[in-house]
């Protein structure tokens, strides 16, 4: 620090402004702080790296004007341009010390402290000087001297709470006295380390403890001789028994290590995840979403698999928001979109993966708690190198970034309930991602994959978390002072709690341990040892030799006392068969097309690189002009014939009036999307994310258990089992007036299946004027959380959600068989505003129209038969030559109606009923500023 | 005949390089994907190459403006091999990035020319915003050896931030008059570019850069309308042209 201070006369600025165009003069110019004893002849060499002439103008130590916001980042946060600006004056051989890169917007009027946090600046990362220079954020080397600190567990309960809470450990007082307990046993107090790693450990975030949970039902409850009620099974014993029960061939590994694990064909496998990171996402948009896709990439690369795809889906609130409903806090929708979506591509693009299929829903429930899910796909050679580690004297290995004093505490924040001072306390809890590090990390493990025994990835809880689950029933001996720091100064916990990111651990035999550090040389990673692994089932920490930690990993890993939780089942109303009014179907269709729930989402979806890999053969957006929606999307390595649909299904509007079924809603939703663009019906996988509310609210939590119930059922149904999933609890907001902001029941599930021949795929775009057109599936009238119900101005009305379809999933092997004879030119899912919206789309893609004469077939009552959402039905355009043996494949099912077929002309005409130009469609479709290309 | 060694050269960032490296064998090369360090340590690499090839990515993370980074490292370790790498007649394409990056080396154009690669500006978007998407490329130059056989308009992706082309009106004209213009998009301008400009060769025609990437259209079934039976335009034929090139050296 002190060298910093004194240099100051040492301190060169350039402020760097691109020329703006007339439309948009360019407002924000970049600034490049650097230190070093410079002449100006080195500033001349520097600026003519750095300064484009025909892009932008430089100038040096230019002065803050009045009216003029000068950013800088705070000491610490991840700064890669800085690191940039280093390597190249080290190019040039200009010897410079610091650098620091911020920038400097220019005002028309000199806004508030509230106005510049809620439209310029995010305190979390940036700090900010109205009119002068600001601080550069230096990395600094801190002088507070490393300790570790005993902690006195007090016998007191309520003090015991209180040091929970002052300390952020996020554990409940029947935890903290398991932990006093053991400490009391075995005569000692912990450490600061000791006691933040347990809480890591057994958060929500880590250990999953209300999936883990003694689901004990409220009816049962106080019943004679049973004041403690029935208990049934864990939700996620559950889900993994239904996985069991299936018994699924293609099922490698489910719910166990870093990613679900599923064989497709004899030569390869596939690791999928998906991962939540909400809360971050509320406080730094940009981070929050970036560090999401970087860590569950690292998943795919922990689970030993080389990433293919990245998946997203993001609620939000709506962008028209107006400032003034913000809870205090909270920030606004439209900058939370514009990080989220920022940081999403900005990781994905960096590091070179297609980012392929998605969603994005808009709700006011999600102004104070945006979702931010991200997944993953990687595949491997079946018969690459198996990892049989870690063995007791393979060495703890780490590397990739640095550990810094950024991400402390992340899975702490995570398990807990967010307020006006969160953006504030948990600062340290969100970082920026470094996307080409992770990049360099991945590579080398490729190269290398024979070269260690087990691995891991740090996310949530840092080195306590990879070295603490892969010292899990064999123990590890590791000295913290052989971590690479980013800056000095760092107690001993939190080098070991630490979240920065980019990092792994991996296991390697002694004797690998010189070629994996030759190979992380060639690659330009860092790259340190750590200690051994043991075999004496203690994890050791130490710092300069002197132990920080010493713990039982049983006590580590399974000494948490189980929960209970008590459940109260939801009473949704099944047969309320309510039919909103609808006086107007054409003005209907064009409205729900452009609802933003609806309407086209090309403007994000390009913002990511889908096309990367060259295997992105089905894209997110389809057609004759790439801009109608997609179902699924497929990828096929260039390499090979066959490849992978991907599926993602999402309602929680259904899951406000009942849950049960919104689950099955959606885990069908998933499974169509991939079956009609011609994957294998008899072999999906399925990934759950749950993003719920306070689960100790026995309401919620029976929500939760009710969602359950659906996904088990539907998974037997489907015969298709779960590999993998995240729950994310507590996305609750307490705004200042005590008001609880809970989000809707949040399920997403992602459907992933094998696609046999590339050649025999579908898309939805309708493609052959004359083709009959065949509405798979029976619909009813279930306008429970439907589009209809929100545009008649509220949704949350009771009315039966679309229930399950018992037939729905012989119908899909049916027309697999279909898709395989090359029978269907075109098929698409009818969800979010039932058949008429999904016809829309067809024609949309086609660019061309549709005669719909046989809607009183579909549905006696046309609103029901447009508007309706009932599950398990596709819309198929059916090659003219083959309509007879098509409809002879669904005979049993009773369920494949004849409703048109398409146009010679762009017109979507609902015979009796209404027609609409398909220019006029496509208007609609993309009137949230969304175009297709002309 | 041999097939001519491609050297496709990476940097901490690049990404692109599988997607090159698996067209051109597929063009008719050897491709060998190299870490811009190893060059480094054994120039004698690019001696033994017939072809050089900078991929896509965000090399050094694109901190600095796109490609600037991986430019001044070429320049400052590399300039003399590269100047005899091309005075030998060998072909060298840069995409996307790898475009970026040969005109912040001065490689492209050429001759003391300069033109750069700004953030996008398309209407109604921020400067700079990252778009991918799909475009049609028309072939313009006769003397490029990339495009002088090629007799069918390019189809394939896009996938930037920072692609469009500007230069002052002289070195355009001297551009067109020498023609260095090597494609132009025949879609609507995805970027702002002057003229349509979505590549230039040097003067002697061997050094290509085009920001879109013709190594992601070399099977028809990656065109995005193959179930609609769209064939042809492959992005492949402009690599063989370069990879033919390379062979009769």
């Amino acid at each position: 620090m002190a060298d910093v201070d004194a240099a100051t006369s040492r301190r060169h600025r350039l402020t760097l402004r691109s020329h703006g165009s007339d439309t948009f003069p360019d407002t924000t110019a970049t600034t490049i702080t650097i230190v070093g004893a410079l002449d100006q002849d080195d500033l001349g060499r520097l600026g003519a790296v750095l300064v484009d002439p025909l892009l932008e103008v430089g100038s040096w130590d230019a002065p803050v004007g009045a009216g003029q916001l000068d950013i800088g980042l705070i000491p610490g946060v991840t700064d890669t341009a800085a690191a940039q600006v280093v390597h190249a004056a080290d190019l040039l051989g200009v010897a410079i010390t610091h650098a620091s890169v911020g920038r400097l917007i220019d005002l028309d009027a000199a806004p508030d402290d509230a106005e510049i946090r809620g439209r310029w600046a995010n305190a979390v990362i940036e700090r900010w000087s109205l009119g002068a220079t600001v601080e550069p954020g230096f990395a600094a080397d801190s002088i507070v001297e490393a300790h570790t600190e005993r902690i006195e567990l007090p016998d007191d309960d309520v003090a015991l709470a209180q040091l929970g809470t002052a300390r952020g450990l996020a554990l409940d007082l029947a935890e903290l006295h398991v932990i006093r307990q053991h400490f009391a046993a075995i005569g000692r107090l912990p450490t600061d380390a000791e006691l933040e790693t347990l809480a890591q450990t057994w958060s929500e975030h880590c250990a999953h403890k209300s999936f883990r949970a003694d689901v004990v039902l409220e009816a049962s409850v106080g019943a004679e001789g049973n004041e403690g009620g029935d208990t049934a099974e864990p939700l996620l014993a559950r889900l993994r028994r239904s996985t069991t029960e299936i018994a699924a061939p293609f099922v490698v590994s489910a719910f166990d290590g870093n990613a679900g694990i599923v064989r497709f064909g004899p030569d390869r496998t596939y690791a999928l995840k998906c991962e939540t990171h909400n809360h971050p996402s509320a406080i730094e948009p940009f981070g929050g979403a970036n560090t999401g896709v970087g860590g569950v990439i690292r998943d795919i690369i922990g689970a030993h698999h080389r990433a293919i795809a990245c998946t997203n889906i993001l609620c939000f609130g709506p962008a028209d928001t107006p400032d003034a409903e913000l809870p205090k806090g909270v920030l606004s929708p439209r900058r939370i979109i514009d990080g989220v979506v920022a940081g999403v591509a900005d990781y994905g693009n960096k590091i070179g993966l297609p980012t392929v299929a998605g969603g994005v829903l808009y709700d006011p429930a999600y102004v104070s708690n945006p979702l931010v899910f991200a997944g993953c796909i990687g595949v491997a050679p079946a018969d690459r190198p198996a990892l049989t580690g870690p063995h007791p004297g393979d060495r703890v290995v780490v590397f990739g970034g640095r550990t810094g004093r950024d991400g402390i505490r992340g899975a702490t924040f995570s398990s807990m309930e967010m307020d006006a001072t969160t953006g504030d306390v948990a600062g340290a809890s969100v970082q920026i991602g470094d996307p080409i590090v992770e990049k360099l990390v991945s590579d080398l493990l490729l190269d290398g994959w024979d070269l260690y025994t087990a691995i891991t990835d740090c996310g949530a809880g840092g080195l306590s978390s990879a070295i603490g689950e892969l010292a899990d029933g064999i123990g590890a001996d590791v000295e913290l002072t052989e971590v690479p720091l980013k800056y000095a100064g760092l107690a001993p916990w939190e080098i070991w709690l630490s979240e920065a990111q980019e990092r792994m651990v991996v296991a390697v035999a002694p004797s690998q341990l010189d070629a994996l550090i030759d190979l992380a040389a060639l690659h330009g990673v860092e790259i340190s040892d750590l200690g051994s692994f043991t075999g004496d089932r203690r994890l050791v920490v130490r710092f300069e030799g002197e132990p920080v930690i010493d713990l039982d990993t049983t006590f580590l890993h399974d000494g948490r006392p189980r929960r209970r939780l008590v459940a109260t089942m939801p009473t949704p109303e099944r047969g309320l068969a309510a039919v909103p009014p609808c006086a107007d179907p054409d003005a209907t269709l064009l409205a729900l097309l452009a609802h933003p729930n609806i309407a086209s989402k090309a403007d994000i979806v390009r913002r990511y690189d889908h096309e990367i890999l060259g295997a992105t053969v089905i894209r997110p957006l389809t057609g004759v002009r790439n801009d109608a929606p997609a179902d699924g999307v497929v990828l096929v390595d260039p390499r090979d014939t066959d490849g992978i649909a991907i599926g993602i299904g999402v309602n929680p509007w259904y899951g406000l009036h009942d849950p049960e079924h919104m689950a099955w809603a959606v885990v069908d939703e998933a499974i169509r999307n991939v079956v009609v663009t011609g994957a294998d019906p008899s072999a999906i996988a399925l990934m759950d994310n749950f993003s719920w509310g306070n689960p100790t609210r026995a309401t919620t939590f029976g929500e939760l258990v009710a969602a359950v119930d659906g996904c088990v059922a539907a998974a037997h149904a489907y015969g298709a089992p779960f590999v993998s999933g995240k729950d994310s609890l507590n996305n609750e907001y307490l705004t200042a007036d005590g008001t609880r902001r809970a989000i809707p029941p949040t399920l997403v599930i992602t459907a992933v299946a094998p696609v046999r021949d590339v050649a025999l795929t579908v898309t939805p775009d309708l493609k052959r004027p004359g083709n009959p057109v065949v509405l798979l599936g029976r619909t009813l009238a279930e306008f429970g959380g439907s589009h209809l119900m929100m545009l008649s101005g509220d949704h949350t009305v009771s009315a039966a959600v679309p229930a399950p379809d018992a037939g729905a999933s012989a119908r899909y092997h049916a027309l697999h068989t279909a898709i395989r004879n090359g029978w269907v030119d075109a098929a698409h899912d009818c969800s979010e505003g039932g058949l008429a919206v999904a016809l829309a789309e067809m024609c949309i893609g086609g660019r061309i129209g549709m005669a719909i004469d046989g809607l009183a077939d579909v549905h006696p009552d046309a609103t029901v038969a447009l508007f309706s959402e009932s599950s398990g039905r596709i819309v198929c355009e059916v090659a003219m030559e083959s309509l007879d043996e098509f409809l002879a494949l669904f005979a049993a099912d009773g369920a494949a109606t004849v409703i048109g077929h398409v146009a010679d002309s762009p017109v979507l005409c609902f015979a009796e009923v209404f027609e609409r130009h398909v220019d006029d469609l496509v208007a609609a479709f993309n009137t949230s500023g969304a175009k297709g290309r002309s | 005949m041999s097939k001519p060694l491609a050297l496709v050269v990476r940097a901490p960032g690049t990404n692109r390089d599988g997607d090159a490296a698996f067209a051109l064998e597929l063009a008719g090369a050897e491709a060998r994907r190299v870490l811009i360090n190893e060059v480094f340590a054994d120039p004698k690499l690019l001696r033994e190459a017939r072809m050089l090839v900078i991929p896509g990515g965000f090399s050094f993370a694109d901190a600095l403006g796109a490609g600037r980074l991986f430019a001044l490292e070429i320049v400052t370790r590399l300039r003399d091999e590269l100047t005899t790498f091309v005075e030998a007649g060998k072909p060298v394409i840069g995409i996307c990035n790898g475009f970026q990056v040969l005109v912040r080396t001065g490689l492209l154009p050429g001759d003391g020319l300069t033109v750069a690669l700004g953030g996008n500006r398309i209407d109604g978007k921020p400067d700079g915003q990252f778009i991918c998407d799909w475009v049609r490329l028309q072939p313009v130059s006769q003397k490029c050896i990339w495009t002088t056989t090629l007799t069918a308009d390019v189809e394939c992706p896009i996938a930037h931030g920072e692609g469009r082309f500007v230069c002052d009106p002289d070195t355009m004209a001297t551009l067109v008059a020498d023609d260095q213009i090597a494609f132009r998009y025949a879609t609507p301008n995805p970027n702002g570019s002057m003229a349509d400009v979505a590549g230039i060769c040097d003067s002697t025609g061997l050094v290509l850069g085009l920001m879109p990437h013709p190594e992601d259209h070399v099977l028809p079934r990656q065109h995005p309308q193959y179930l609609r039976h769209h064939r042809g335009g492959l992005g492949r034929a402009m690599l063989e042209a370069g990879v033919n090139h390379a062979k009769d050296i």
